[in-house]
């Protein structure tokens, strides 16, 4: 059985429909791509995996359960963490502070979660910004902050939104080795981004959605040459029939 | 493990514990009983303020209601000392736990409600408060409830004219509140209401519980702030709904506060150090006439602090500064 499952998922918001019968599935240990243009409703199925929003139909099951339609606390403590698009730290804390909120999910006692947000900020490669205010880091630094927190969670299953997107060369480069690192711990990785050259050499599969629905499922090699997805991403023209 | 959160919140103890060494100490050499009442008004605005500050300071929930809870535990404490005889030591604990429960109460509904709404529906509960009290006449409506001068004793916490033990009770309380923020701060609940301070969507994919730390940071707070009430009660010896629960005790019970620093050890201390005798002084000075003038000092203290230094004057002493810049 697959970790995660997504079956026919659909969500509207007023009368835009975001997902449409959306179904596919995600093994345990790999990293999925989840692809798609401007509005294709990627962050939209986050929500929904993340349990942020609940699906209008549809059912969204880790390890056969459902957890779709429990909530953002009850699907984090099932093991799903996530980041977001546009960065959310807690700028009033420091960087260990904000990583040890996510630690107090696994440890209740102060000196554990301290222990357990100091190894995963130097897994993240912040050790040596711990106690710096966390609205005092760079971009890059505050979305591997955001890592860091969601991994505190010690979660099975990781969304990263747009990670990589807005980073230079170098920087994206320091973020694919994250991710690869974090794959080695075991833990599945679902990440959405628009920029297929840089996600496409890093995933194991890429689900491509366009205008909220599934348009190809498959590796990377596929989906480059997949005429549909150059239509969606390019338009009509560049499509070689 | 030895690093920056724990040094700093050692720092934290031992400072707060010379604090209150002298504290205890410093003011038998006061004489003057008017001084001694302002120290005193300002001991325990600084105990409710920091009771204010668990849940608007810590969890970012503005509460503008708060004198409902503080008028709730002083009227508990003097209703069952008056009606049913039981001594104030008690007394004050169990203002305290209705106070508590009232924030439970009010936070059930209200905490559907996010940001500046949230704080606009706890004026409309304050004013309920007030005026449900007013025309009570069970708790002695508009007229008040004196409480029985008894022999001065620590179980019926009553002094006399001697002010200095009331001046070590309202100290006991401060250190209390103080010491529950600090707690706080090191605890798994601290780090949460902080982070729903912060950013609630962001909390809660964490697994953060935001409606649960909403209701237990209030409940503490309301506990706290009843208490104080309860206090309060029994120093002035009599209470009626103007003393206890009019609307300005919550402005009164917030600014300290929001002037010291939101979410910050001392800055409800500090701003209570500052605050309250300058609206004594300002009321005593200008006596009846003078009512509207303190409010003004506080609008125009507020304003300035605000464009100076809105992480509050405790961000001055440069010790662990909150806040975006």
């Amino acid at each position: 059985m697959a970790l995660l499952e997504i079956d026919n998922v659909s969500k509207s918001f007023g009368g835009v429909a975001a997902n449409v019968e959306i179904s596919f599935a995600v093994e345990a240990g790999e990293i999925l791509g989840l692809i798609g243009p401007n509005g294709a409703g990627k962050t939209s199925l986050f929500n929904s995996i993340a349990g942020e929003v609940t699906p209008d139909s549809g059912e969204i099951r880790l390890d056969g359960q459902r957890i779709s339609g429990l909530g953002p606390v009850a699907c984090a403590e099932r093991g799903i963490a996530r980041t977001f698009q546009v960065v959310r730290s807690f700028d009033s804390m420091t960087v260990l502070e904000n990583v040890m909120v996510g630690a107090f999910s696994r440890n209740a006692r102060p000196q554990a979660a301290m222990r357990a947000a100091q190894e995963t900020l130097e897994f993240c490669g912040l050790h040596g910004k711990a106690d710096r205010p966390a609205w005092s880091l760079s971009p890059p630094e505050k979305r591997r902050l955001e890592m860091a927190r969601a991994l505190a969670t010690q979660p099975r299953i990781l969304l990263l939104d747009e990670m990589l997107t807005g980073l230079t060369p170098t920087e994206a480069q320091g973020g694919v080795e994250l991710v690869r690192a974090v794959q080695r711990q075991g833990i599945t990785v679902i990440m959405v981004e628009h920029v297929m050259e840089v996600v496409l050499p890093l995933v194991s599969r890429a689900v491509v959605l366009n205008l909220g629905r599934v348009l190809t499922i498959g590796a990377p090699a596929e989906i480059v040459r997949n005429p549909e997805v150059i239509r969606a991403y390019l338009g009509d023209r560049y499509a070689a029939d | 493990m030895e690093n920056f959160i724990t040094r700093r919140r050692r720092k934290e103890l031992i400072v707060a514990g010379l604090l209150l060494a002298v504290a205890v100490f410093a003011p038998m050499a006061i004489r003057d009983v008017t001084a001694l009442n302002v120290i005193i008004l300002s001991l325990l605005f600084a105990g409710l303020a920091q009771a204010w500050n668990i849940i608007g300071g810590y969890c970012g929930q503005i509460s503008l209601g708060h004198a409902v809870y503080f008028g709730m535990g002083s009227y508990v404490s003097t209703l069952l000392y008056v009606q049913a005889g039981l001594p104030p030591s008690a007394g004050i604990f169990i203002g305290g736990a209705v106070g508590g429960l009232a924030a439970l109460l009010v936070g059930w509904p209200c905490f559907r409600l996010s940001g500046h709404y949230y704080a606009i529906a706890t004026v409309v509960v304050g004013e309920i408060g007030y005026l449900l009290f007013l025309n009570w006449d069970y708790v002695g409506g508009a007229t008040g409830v004196y409480i029985p001068i008894a022999k001065p004793s620590l179980i019926n916490l009553q002094f006399g004219k001697d002010k200095l033990p009331y001046l070590h009770l309202v100290l006991a309380f401060v250190a209390a509140t103080w010491l529950a923020a600090w707690l706080i701060e090191g605890s798994r609940w601290g780090y949460a209401w902080r982070a729903v301070k912060d950013d609630v969507v962001a909390a809660r994919s964490l697994g953060v519980n935001i409606f649960a730390s909403k209701m237990a940071a209030s409940a503490i707070s309301g506990f706290f702030t009843g208490l104080g009430g309860a206090i309060y009660g029994l120093y002035v010896g009599y209470i009626d709904p103007d003393s206890v629960m009019a609307g300005h005790f919550s402005i009164l019970i917030a600014l300290p506060t929001v002037l010291g620093g939101v979410g910050t050890l001392w800055g409800p201390i500090l701003g209570a150090a500052l605050l309250i005798p300058l609206k004594e002084l300002s009321s005593s000075y200008l006596g009846g006439s003078g009512r509207g003038v303190d409010l003004m000092l506080y609008g125009a203290m507020i304003i300035v602090v605000a464009l100076a230094r809105p992480q509050g004057l405790v961000s001055l002493f440069g010790g662990r500064k909150h806040g975006a810049p």
